[in-house]
């Protein structure tokens, strides 16, 4: 199975342990949320990058005490159908400022990278190889975002406001300029209106 | 859930597999020589449980000419094969009401 | 209208070269179609009886008339001439082609029209009042705020694969023409003691097989406030609804289950985290969206001009103006409702012609812009009541001008087994019945407002819980049966209705509608007391005696 770290497919150097075998001294691991659990601060203090495969039915916020020596979380997608792991990326990169490595686990196919992405992801254990290889296309697939995220695009409404201001900033230089005064321009016609009694009225509004 | 495949079927009667065509959504019937027809005379009729569980997992290996195939109850009409119920009727003939416009079914 | 800009054209553009990418690795079969089911739903396709059905939205049920030429153009390009108008403001094809779709969904692009979110798991069309922006009796034009949401919830990186799918609808008025209460989520403007405009947000409607009416969760949201909450919610349905039984996922289920205090609860601990962080609306965002929202250059007009009153002189035009025309924020014009229930047909079907020569009434008398309302009929919303008898010419040349709006033969009704692959029985052929049984409009009229809802299954999508008089299909030993119920309503006094007794078979649904109107007719306290008032205060006992008295 494929891994694609920032983009680029890589070697996975994480040793993933089972749930009773030995933690070792040395090397970069990925332990069951349980077993890390329960020896978090012993595991920690090992030589070598801990990381730890967090299932999507358990709070995050249980992480808490650990992100800072924690070099790697593992989400899980049983399929991909099953949307949890967004909001816990959300949370662990927006709410805790998690910066080490998110990995996305489980059913993770082409059509879901860039939601992921933008949940906070920046590591994917893709299932099919093409899908890994059709990476950088897929990530790339959408230029507009309309909501603020965990990773940090401008949304639209950003952009809007800043198009018109800078273009509001073009005239202000222009007329200064040439000396002429502005004139507001016409608002909302027709919003305003009086109510008014007419005798077309059918039957009461349908409900 | 069980899959489908390893569901145990229970058929009362003639049956065939039928399913819709992927490229137009088309209804198909299973033949007996693994093709797919819009002819349900042409379908191969399965009157066992066994018979109609291998032509459904037949069916269902299909990748890309026909989707959601299933078991569907035939009555047989003297030598004419005719939808089981209602909904197999309308699969086969179309809606029961007048559309507002017809190129044919 | 809204006006689009790049950032929407870009958007759809990109959403329609993905979705042809997807379907061509479906049709190598790249894909398998576990793996394509729900991308092909998140843009609108299911696969039904007959053929692929292909839903697109009408964002708020407003539409320009250029959008519904090219609506048109659609049916007549890749489907069969025709289209049907849904409960929830969609429009929907029956008959495309998988291998099609891409190019049928590029045109409909090029119009700004898609079909994305409203199918799948995922955040779907946002839904309001079809008479929003002219409505006398609105606090605001609610359409800026569903239009808010649609942009933060389009492609929302993380509320796209929910436990089930989740619809939103917002109202602005005293009456509620957007049935809130049957929604996910509610939001009803409201002015507080202060004067301030905010919300109103409720949770956790819905019908289905488990009906709920939506249970208020903060009487008064501030407006900066309004995505973040939403968000709050969204991202506790996100992780806490069941995702192990698909009857159970809805966020019914959710509130139900931890009971709407608590919820609420919940919602108010996860907003407190995110309610000042990038999701505080700024008002000049708010402001933005609201001025690409164009009003007509209203003329100034009397009331009731003297062509009116001339026309009134004839009685069919009369009987109209009476039942399809309501009154308007702008003094001289009125908001007229399009019938799409003529007698004998499938409710909410229009042609391509029909679609066509609305569009080109609409730019005649409407400054080009159509509304569709969820009981499926359309709106033309900006008509000078002087325009109004040859709009009514017009309109009743192509059918359009049944003056039966809100009245019994102005069913409701899903698609039902004629069509759709999770029905029980056909919802289609007893509309068209019951609209022949009440072709005298004298007798229609005398009834009074009656609202009938019929959906083919459980699944409720003709919301037959909150008909007046509701009926459902269910399948019997292979045999179609319906179940009768009344007292239910939509509005803003919204509730379930009742079952008044076991199922009857086909043959006669209509006969025993029949008798329950003319139960009705017997009991009721005054001519003006409606259907629903009567049903409410007599209860279901009378009507139930009466139907089954001789069955």
């Amino acid at each position: 199975m494929p891994l694609v770290k920032d983009g680029r497919i890589i070697e996975d150097r994480y040793l993933r342990l089972a749930e009773g075998a030995a933690v070792p001294a040395h090397g970069a691991i990925i332990l069951p949320a349980s077993r890390f659990l329960a020896d978090a601060d012993n595991v920690l203090r090992r030589d070598g990058p801990t990381g730890v495969l967090w299932p999507n039915d358990r709070s995050v916020g249980e992480l808490a005490p650990w992100l800072g020596g924690l070099a790697l979380i593992g989400l899980s997608f049983p399929t991909y159908k099953d949307g949890r792991a967004y909001s816990q990326a959300r949370i662990l990169r927006e709410r805790y400022g998690f910066g080490g490595e998110l990995r996305a686990t489980g059913q993770v196919l082409r059509d879901q990278f860039l939601f992921m992405l933008r949940a906070g992801f920046d590591a994917f254990e893709v299932v099919k190889p093409a899908d890994a290889a059709a990476f950088e296309e897929a990530s790339r697939r959408y230029s507009v975002f309309f909501q603020p995220a965990a990773d940090g695009r401008i949304t639209v409404a950003r952009a809007r406001l800043q198009r018109a201001s800078s273009a509001r900033q073009a005239v202000e230089r222009a007329v200064s300029a040439r000396g002429v005064r502005r004139h507001s321009a016409a608002a909302g016609a027709g919003m305003a209106a009086s109510p008014s009694m007419i005798h077309v009225r059918g039957p009461r509004e349908r409900g | 859930m069980t899959s489908p495949l390893q569901q145990k079927l229970r058929i009362t009667g003639p049956s065939v597999v039928t399913a819709n065509r992927l490229r137009d959504g088309a209804v198909v019937y299973r033949t007996a020589d693994s093709t797919w027809t819009n002819e349900i005379g042409e379908a191969a009729v399965v009157t066992t449980a066994e018979a109609a569980s291998a032509l459904l997992a037949a069916a269902k290996a299909e990748g890309t000419r026909a989707v959601d195939a299933y078991v569907a109850p035939v009555l047989i009409d003297g030598d004419r094969v005719v939808p089981g119920n209602l909904r197999e009727l309308i699969r086969l003939r179309g809606p029961t009401i007048e559309l507002p416009i017809t190129f044919g079914i | 209208m809204y006006a689009y800009d790049e950032y929407d054209r870009t958007l759809l553009a990109e959403r329609v070269n993905e979705f042809r990418g997807q379907v061509a690795r479906r049709l190598t079969g790249e894909l398998t179609e576990d793996e394509f089911r729900s991308l092909r739903l998140m843009n609108g396709v299911y696969l039904q009886l007959h053929a692929y059905m292909l839903r697109v939205a009408v964002p708020y049920g407003t539409l320009s008339s250029h959008q519904l030429r090219r609506l048109a153009q659609v049916a007549r390009r890749y489907d069969r001439g025709y289209g049907h108008f849904t409960t929830r403001q969609n429009i929907q094809f029956n008959w495309i082609k998988l291998a099609e779709l891409p190019d049928a969904i590029a045109d409909l692009a090029a119009a700004g029209l898609h079909g994305m979110q409203t199918s799948g798991n995922c955040v779907r069309n946002i839904t309001t009042d079809q008479w929003a922006g002219v409505a006398p009796d609105e606090i605001e034009d609610a359409r800026v705020w569903a239009e808010l949401l649609r942009q933060h919830l389009t492609l929302h990186p993380e509320f796209s694969f929910l436990p089930r799918k989740f619809k939103i609808a917002v109202g602005a008025a005293h009456h509620d023409r957007a049935a809130v209460a049957i929604h996910d989520l509610g939001v009803r403007l409201r002015r507080n003691s202060g004067g301030e405009v905010g919300f109103e947000i409720s949770v956790g409607g819905g019908l289905g097989r488990t009906p709920f009416l939506a249970k208020v969760i903060k009487p008064f949201l501030k407006k900066r406030d309004f995505l973040s909450y939403i968000e709050a919610v969204l991202r506790l349905y996100n992780q806490y609804g069941r995702r192990d039984n698909i009857y159970k996922a809805r966020i019914k289920m959710l509130v139900h289950d931890l009971g709407a205090e608590k919820f609420a609860q919940e919602v108010e601990a996860e907003w407190s985290a995110i309610r000042d962080g990038a999701l505080a609306l700024d008002p000049a965002v708010v402001a933005e969206i609201a001025a690409r929202f164009r009003y007509p250059g209203y003329a100034p007009l009397d009331d009731n001009p003297p062509e009116l009153t001339a026309a009134r002189a004839d009685a069919r035009f009369a009987a109209w103006l009476d039942n399809a025309v309501h009154n308007h924020k702008q003094t001289g014009y009125a908001i007229v409702t399009l019938s799409l229930k003529p007698v004998g047909k499938p409710p909410g079907d229009c042609t391509a012609e029909q679609m066509d020569a609305i569009a080109e009434i609409a730019d005649r008398y409407s400054f080009g812009e159509i509304r569709v309302g969820h009981e499926q009929n359309l709106v033309l919303p900006h008509v000078a009541q002087r325009d109004l008898p040859p709009l009514w010419r017009a309109l009743d040349k192509i059918g359009v001008a049944t003056p039966n709006v809100g009245l019994v033969s102005d069913i409701i009704a899903c698609p039902g087994l004629d069509y759709c692959s999770l029905a029980n029985a056909r919802a289609i052929p007893v509309a068209q019945e019951l609209s022949r049984r009440y072709r005298d409009l004298d007798l229609a009229r005398a009834l009074g407002r009656l609202h009938i809802n019929i959906s083919g299954c459980i699944n409720a999508c003709g919301q037959h819980q909150v008909g007046h008089i509701g009926i459902l299909g269910v399948e019997k030993n292979g045999e179609e049966f319906y179940q009768i119920s009344i007292g239910g309503r939509a509005d803003e006094h919204a509730r379930l209705g009742a079952l008044i007794g076991p199922a009857v078979p086909y043959e006669e649904v209509a006969d025993v509608i029949e008798d329950i109107v003319e139960t009705y007719l017997d009991l009721r306290a005054r001519p003006d007391e409606m259907f629903i008032e009567t049903a409410e205060r007599v209860g279901v006992e009378p009507f139930k005696e009466r139907v089954y008295a001789t069955r």
